[in-house]
């Protein structure tokens, strides 16, 4: 069709008009907590594929490694020790790592154009090409995802493997979960999947287990089946209800359209200013003394 | 350039106006994207099993470069093998890296032998290992091998030395290990896959 190998539903800063007859599927990876061992192999993975290698760090005590998300590390598994019933400990481990919202908060705030770009398959994907470092998405991200590299100054986070969606093939982290705790099918399937195993924990005594889709974000194309799905905090502070931050509805929604008003209130007075009083005329004396 | 006053205020006011235009929307960017092209369209693709446990999961590895004599062949991508009835495509997180493994400055790339006694390896070459191992293990079954038990029947048993075996192994690669082990009387013969 076009040059893009994945048709564009949305894109930053940008004013004209997407293609969107083409109906697409739109996919979804579905990371079930329950089955998580914690293992790393997805961490490890995503760098392999996307030629990542993060720096060594130091050991402080905690599991999660590395300690946060870099421009290197795009997924992380946080682990939390909590105990939800008096005496009952339970280690929570949660894969950490773009969630892929409907309505992205990050393209929403980005001023650059093309530097973020919403698939019509759900996926947003950052364009470091066009980024120009100012850190809008930082703080339009309800997840606080998006990192910047200090090599080059540009924002970076998981693509959910656009490149291998985009050729019919599922992201790297799926594939090599051996617990089958990650799994990456159609949004529809995997919410189907989803309810098999929240009736499957419920049985066993999860009665509040659920599916994390958040609306605020409009969903999200990376969800979670949580155990304890009326206390999404418990999971390394995962938001109860995350949106997108006032500021940026304020920036984008009030501020800019206000300033570019301004701008052209101010060519269109100055244009007024000409036709009625005319440009100043200048006496050569002047000229000279100017 | 001689640019006065005047002159100046109106470049500046030009070049205000030409990029409050574009802000506004006049000169917009065209809404095209594509994604990272798929790296291993035309890559080799190779099977193989991993190295590391006895769970001996099925990988493809995927290497610059469609074969052609020119071509150095550099493996650039390691992933699980879907169709591999153990992992189906699943790898632990050694597995996940093996790339790196690969291309490790201390990965052991020939053989080295450390003298009974001493600190140090020294490479050998594959010839003297194999001179040497076999040099061994003739010597140990001339001197220990047991042709008959004690009541005359013929058992050709060699018990005073072992072999330990890969479990990364093909299925004939087992069977002709097997078939050296055995040949020579050996018993005590085992493998990873037991750890």
């Amino acid at each position: 069709m076009a040059l893009q190998s994945l048709d564009i539903t949305a894109r930053s800063a940008t004013t004209t008009p997407v293609p969107t007859a083409r109906q697409t599927t739109k996919v979804a990876k579905l990371i079930d907590i329950s089955k998580c061992i914690g293992c790393k192999a997805c961490q490890v993975a995503c760098m392999e594929w996307n030629d990542l290698r993060d720096e060594i760090g130091t050991t402080t005590g905690i599991y999660d490694n590395p300690r946060d998300l870099s421009d290197q590390s795009w997924t992380l598994m946080r682990f939390s020790e909590v105990e939800v019933q008096p005496g009952r400990l339970e280690w929570l481990i949660r894969k950490d790592g773009c969630m892929h919202c409907a309505d992205p908060g990050c393209l929403k705030a980005c001023p650059a154009p093309g530097a973020i770009v919403q698939y019509s398959n759900g996926i947003v994907d950052f364009h470091e090409e066009n980024c120009i470092g100012c850190g809008y998405c930082l703080t339009g991200c309800p997840f606080n995802i998006p990192r910047f590299s200090k090599k080059d100054s540009k924002a970076y986070k998981c693509t959910l493997c656009s490149d291998r969606v985009a050729v019919g093939l599922e992201p790297a982290c799926i594939k090599t979960c051996p617990t089958g705790a990650l799994v990456f099918g159609s949004k529809e399937d995997m919410i189907l999947h989803a309810e098999g195993r929240i009736a499957d924990l419920k049985e066993r005594g999860f009665s509040n287990a659920a599916l994390y889709d958040p609306p605020g974000v409009g969903g999200t194309h990376v969800m979670y089946v949580l155990q304890h799905g009326d206390q999404p905090e418990l999971y390394a502070g995962l938001p109860k209800d995350p949106g997108i931050s006032p500021l940026v509805s304020v920036w984008k929604g009030i501020a800019k359209p206000l300033m570019s008003l301004g701008i052209g209130l101010a060519v269109f007075a100055g244009f007024f200013h000409f036709v009625t009083a005319g440009p100043k005329e200048i006496e050569e004396e002047e000229e000279n003394r100017s | 350039m001689q640019v006065t006053r005047r002159q100046f205020f109106r470049i500046c006011a030009a070049g205000v106006g030409s990029s409050s235009l574009a802000a506004l929307g006049f000169a917009p960017g065209e809404a095209l994207a594509e994604v990272r092209t798929f790296k291993l369209a035309r890559a080799s693709e190779t099977r193989s099993t991993c190295p590391y446990c006895s769970v001996s999961c099925g990988l493809l590895i995927y290497s610059l470069g469609d074969g052609a004599k020119n071509a150095h062949k550099e493996i650039i991508h390691i992933e699980g093998d879907p169709d591999h009835p153990i992992n189906r495509g699943t790898l632990c997180p050694k597995g996940a890296a093996l790339l790196d493994f690969v291309h490790s400055p201390n990965r052991l790339r020939r053989p080295e032998y450390r003298a009974p006694g001493s600190k140090e390896w020294k490479p050998i070459s594959w010839d003297d290992a194999f001179s040497r191992i076999a040099r061994l293990m003739k010597d140990d079954r001339d001197k220990n091998f047991i042709a008959t038990n004690e009541k005359g029947e013929t058992v050709n048993r060699w018990v005073s030395t072992g072999m330990l075996a890969a479990s990364a192994s093909s299925n004939e690669t087992g069977y002709l290990t097997q078939k050296i082990a055995r040949s020579l009387g050996m018993l005590a013969f085992d493998n990873q896959a037991r750890v």
